[in-house]
């Protein structure tokens, strides 16, 4: 299939959602609710003001901190977890117990203790995307083929190397995974968080939009740039996918 | 303190293994003997499911008998160690490792450049020269096996494990792959254990055959294959060897 027709299905999509969002607003006769063009001059709006882009940069820092700081946990810890079974076994349960808890339920405890500033979402954040990106390394140590470390065992190298060139590289397309699943839910966290006291990110644009005089234009305008720059980023995190280093376990 | 002729490389002296079932104890080995002499090529044959990997896993070091012992140049076999490189049908080629990289992995205590050269000469020797640089999904089965012989021979083992090494390859690829080896084994001395359930296979490369029976299983019969190489597999009296063998293990293969 060439690229055109690869694309064009959900293209049709789209335009046809689109088409009748338009529609609803016009024949109901809305005054609150935006039609697609009133977004689309909202966003030039935000572009021209210059506003959009520090909305954009500061959730785009928040992200990148806490999901930096949660990939510099958890890919030690996770490996730490997966190959030292008393390690596992013993802080495992707790894992499995935090896990579920949504980050959302972080909220008051944040505010508590890093007040309301950059380092409450950077702390949710941080919550938010660790845990499946320890879970996701831990799955990669345990499911390393015997094999290989039969092969490393028998040639008789030192820990190092074992790690160094068997274990890690072994692991690292489980830690893509990992690394994907956590940037997938640290930018859904961060829009949550900014909803709560900042006054700046895309969180704080919806909410503030909403507020300050029901622009309900920018709101949406906010949700589809929300969702440009998550698709983005998922891509950015594919591009990792292509590696050489990594690229022996898609290429079966 | 070697109790044993020091001539014997390999000696298994009285092993036997079980495993815990739900159905209960399976007796998988019971009482195995042989000796191996250095740069001899020894084939054990048997039916399938009598536990032949069972015994190289326990010859190699990476399980323990339950009874008997295992002694590599008089010393009880405690672990796997690079003196001998087990090959087995499932490869364990590294995929995130080049090839040359894969053939230095095991060169622990030289130089880079060393290593370099090393790896080198013995992926020229197997056939993968121009190969160095590709990563084993980019390679075809039978250069995978070659890059895992070359991975093995290259740190110079005294002992090559052999656990049904090219079972995955078509016929003609096997055969080559067999060619291959004894063309090796022409030049460097290795000590080779081999399990196979291909009797060919066995009397085109070993000196020794020994037929293990069904479980719990013991060595039922050892062949000699006096045959020089190059062995010419159509011959008469490597066909009767052959139906000798499959006799053994109870085939009649005088249907043609």
């Amino acid at each position: 299939m060439t690229g055109l027709k690869r694309v064009l299905p959900s293209v049709i999509v789209i335009a046809l959602i689109v088409g009748a969002w338009w529609a609803v607003v016009v024949v109901s006769g809305s005054v609150v609710f935006p039609t697609p063009w009133q977004v689309v001059t909202g966003t030039l709006e935000l572009m021209r003001d210059g506003t959009l882009w520090q909305h954009i940069g500061a959730s785009l820092f928040r992200v990148g901190t806490g999901f930096g700081l949660a990939v510099l946990v958890a890919v030690p810890l996770g490996l730490w977890m997966g190959w030292v079974k008393g390690a596992y076994i013993t802080l495992n349960p707790l894992f499995q117990m935090l896990r579920p808890i949504s980050p959302i339920a972080w909220i008051p405890i944040a505010i508590l203790w890093f007040g309301v500033g950059n380092m409450s979402p950077i702390f949710l954040i941080f919550i938010s995307s660790v845990f499946p990106m320890v879970v996701q390394t831990i799955a990669g140590v345990h499911t390393i083929e015997k094999r290989y470390l039969r092969a490393a065992a028998n040639f008789g190298v030192s820990r190092a190397t074992l790690f160094r060139q068997v274990v890690i590289p072994a692991v690292l397309p489980q830690i893509i995974v990992g690394m994907r699943i956590g940037l997938g839910v640290a930018w859904l966290v961060v829009v949550a968080a900014e909803m709560i006291a900042l006054r700046s990110g895309l969180g704080y644009l919806i909410i503030d939009s909403r507020n300050a005089g029901n622009r309900y234009d920018l709101v949406v305008a906010g949700m589809v740039i929300i969702g440009l720059i998550g698709l983005l980023l998922d891509r950015l995190m594919r591009l990792l996918e292509g590696l050489k280093v990594v690229r022996w376990r898609y290429a079966h | 303190m070697p109790t044993r002729d020091m001539s014997s490389r390999i000696s298994v002296d009285g092993v036997g293994k079980s495993f815990a079932t739900e159905q209960g104890t399976l007796h998988v080995l019971d009482n195995i003997s042989f000796e191996v002499a250095d740069g001899d090529i020894v084939a054990i044959v048997g039916p399938s499911g009598c536990g032949k990997s069972t015994l190289m896993n326990i010859v190699a070091g990476f399980d323990q008998p339950d009874r008997g012992s295992v002694r590599i140049d008089g010393v009880v076999q405690t672990q796997p160690n690079s003196r001998g490189i087990l090959i087995s049908q499932a490869g364990s080629v590294f995929p995130w490792l080049t090839v040359q990289q894969n053939l230095m992995f095991g060169l622990n205590g030289h130089e880079h450049g060393d290593k370099k050269q090393l790896a080198d000469h013995y992926a020229e020797m197997v056939g993968l020269k121009g190969f160095e640089r590709r990563y084993p999904h980019e390679l075809s089965g039978g250069m995978l096996k070659r890059a895992e012989l070359a991975r093995a021979l290259v740190v110079k083992p005294e002992i090559l494990y052999m656990d049904e090494p090219f079972s995955a390859l078509d016929a003609l690829l096997h055969l080559r792959m067999r060619n291959e080896l004894l063309r090796i084994l022409a030049q460097e001395r290795h000590t080779v254990l081999l399990i196979t359930h291909d009797v060919e296979e066995a009397i085109h490369v070993a000196n020794r055959v020994i037929v293990l029976s069904t479980r719990p299983t013991t060595i039922q019969t050892t062949f000699d294959v006096p045959f020089a190489h190059p062995r010419k597999l159509s011959g008469a009296p490597v066909q009767e060897l052959r139906a000798a063998i499959l006799r053994e293990l109870g085939v009649d293969s005088y249907s043609s």
